[in-house]
């Protein structure tokens, strides 16, 4: 068994932990803009198609490389705008009204 | 560029990246925060991104940058959606994710074959059955939520037989490949399977069950970016997509803990069994119907009034007359509050966010397990557009079908009000005692039509 593989399956499982320990205090309020988040930060997987349609491998290789790209790429773009549209719009009722 | 320190200058910028992804989820936690979560999400994908880019490997940057500003063109409108479509366009993004993950696990894959080692080999199917069941599934559900597709659960015998052979199919071709890896043939045979089952998972699931769906497919999409960077050998992208999977993962657990679902029931996708008991042939029953007139009457005299707002009120674009009465009952000393249950809507959360986006303030939005203890002490309760979340069938009548799930306990209220186009039964298919009590009162109509009546009637009264 590939040292590499046993380094990154312990990674896999502390993130795993981490991740259920931090998301578990996400308020329910907050649930949607939660699943926006996570889903704009998992299109991170653009960073591996950046390589496959840049490496010059070949043309099969640059294809499926650019269409990932432009799939992670309208992910993460609009992950974020549409998550921080959702948070502006929590307000208490202590904050002013504009 | 061949001095090591871009090689380490880059991998700090993954590392600094990882921690940001983790402070972005911590900082979602709360809304004083969770703003500050986003930009550190942003400056840790620019930090990565700026740092793959600098990869010695990439030797032609043309289709990278038509990649990048073509993404970005489709990414803002899906960025700008109307807030009622924010479920069929979560739904897409984890289609689009799983595409972007299936493509790369593609490539890997032939560029590769037929020498691909053992455990990469194991790593890239995982990737490829995840990401394109979530590819098909998430355009199922994306096109159930907006009505492209038929809403009701399509359901025949067998159902759950034929999905888990698919299933077990996929895998049989996955085992076998780990062994012998040079078959191309089987390896796109596996991904056809693997986006039929996508299919055949959605099929029988109905609108009401979609929360749970797009939590699971949210899981499905962050465990195949993770099954990626095992190929890839990025700890960086396994992180993220480890990040994501629990997310989807605790969400799920959630909602399927609100509808009385098993944790097997939703592992294996069996959603929508509820056994709609052949909605037996109900007698009218009589109810107490109200006018918008009556009903602010009312309000207008309780001290304490609790608003349950349900997928209803989402369809009927409610959320604006509902605060117009918030403010209205609020200015005459009424203290409005909201009851809202995990799974109103379409997707964890929607009612928070169609509330916050009409500006009702989020300290007045309380989970049912807040609220419940107050209901007894509430004048009114006024339903919009929710209905088995209400049923107290689901406390007393063991042979409900929706016995067990936890409801608001909207019947201890000394009022209770129902908004509703009719008396058809909700999506469980049963009828709803709750609508025949004595001090319940029945308001028929549109919901944006009746709440804004009477908005009118408490304004108008008293100028």
């Amino acid at each position: 068994m590939p040292s590499d593989l046993m380094t990154n399956l312990y990674v896999f499982m502390l993130a795993a932990f981490l991740g259920f320990e931090v998301i578990r205090r996400v308020s329910p309020l907050l649930h949607t803009p939660l699943m926006s988040l996570t889903n704009a930060l998992a299109a991170i997987a653009v960073v591996g198609a950046i390589v496959l349609a840049g490496e010059g491998r070949g043309a099969l290789t640059t294809v499926l490389g650019t269409v990932a790209v432009v799939a992670a790429t309208s992910n993460l773009v609009g992950g974020f705008l549409l998550t921080d549209r959702m948070l502006r719009m929590f307000k208490t009722s202590k904050t002013p009204k504009s | 560029m061949t001095f090591p320190f871009a090689e380490y200058a880059v991998q700090v910028a993954y590392l600094i990246a990882t921690a940001l992804f983790i402070l972005s989820l911590k900082w979602l936690s709360s809304p004083t925060t969770a703003r500050r979560g986003v930009l550190a999400g942003e400056v840790g994908m620019a930090l990565a991104i700026v740092g793959t880019l600098l990869d010695r490997n990439i030797v032609d940057y043309r289709w990278i940058a038509i990649g990048l500003v073509l993404g970005s063109v489709i990414g803002v409108p899906l960025g700008r959606v109307p807030m009622t479509a924010v479920p069929q366009r979560t739904a897409l993004s984890h289609a689009f994710g799983a595409l972007c993950v299936a493509l790369v696990g593609t490539a890997e894959y032939f560029h590769r074959v037929p020498d691909v080692p053992r455990f990469m080999m194991g790593a890239l199917s995982m990737e490829v059955i995840l990401a394109s069941l979530t590819i098909t599934g998430s355009l199922m559900a994306a096109g159930k939520l907006q009505e492209v597709l038929p809403q009701r659960p399509i359901t025949y015998n067998g159902q759950n037989v034929i999905n888990l052979s698919l299933l077990a199919i996929a895998i049989g071709i996955a085992v076998f490949l780990v062994r012998n890896p040079g078959h191309p043939g089987l390896f796109l045979l596996m991904m056809a399977i693997s986006l039929a089952f996508g299919v055949m998972m959605v099929v029988p699931i109905g609108g009401a069950d979609m929360p749970t769906v797009i939590s699971l497919l949210n899981s499905y999409a962050g465990l195949s970016a993770s099954a990626m960077g095992f190929v890839l050998n990025s700890k960086l992208l396994i992180i993220a997509g480890a990040l994501d999977g629990s997310s989807g993962f605790i969400l799920s657990v959630i909602m399927s803990k609100a509808m009385n679902r098993s944790f097997t029931n939703v592992l294996f996708g069996a959603f929508g069994q509820v056994q709609t008991s052949a909605a037996a042939v109900q007698e009218a029953r009589p109810v107490h119907a109200a006018t918008a007139d009556e009903a602010a009457a009312i309000l207008t005299a309780a001290n304490k009034v609790v608003v349950v707002p349900g997928y209803g009120m989402a369809v009927a674009q409610a959320q604006h007359r509902v605060r117009d009465l918030f403010d209205a009952l609020t200015k005459r000393g009424v203290d409005v509050k909201f009851g809202i249950h995990p799974v109103a809507g379409r997707m964890p959360g929607q009612m928070n966010v169609l509330l916050a986006e009409a500006d009702v303030p989020y300290d007045a939005l309380y989970e049912s397990d807040a609220i419940n203890p107050e209901l007894s002490q509430t004048d009114v309760a006024l339903i919009i557009g929710a209905n088995d979340v209400t049923n107290p069938a689901a406390r007393t009548d063991t042979s409900s079908p929706i016995y067990g799930i936890p409801i608001l306990d909207v019947d201890k209220a000394r009022t209770v009000m129902v908004i509703k186009r009719g008396m058809s039964p909700g999506f469980a298919g049963i009828d709803n005692e709750l609508y025949y009590l004595d001090r319940t009162l029945m308001l028929f109509g549109d919901a944006k039509t009746f709440v804004g009546d009477i908005v009118k009637a408490v304004t108008g009264g008293h100028g």
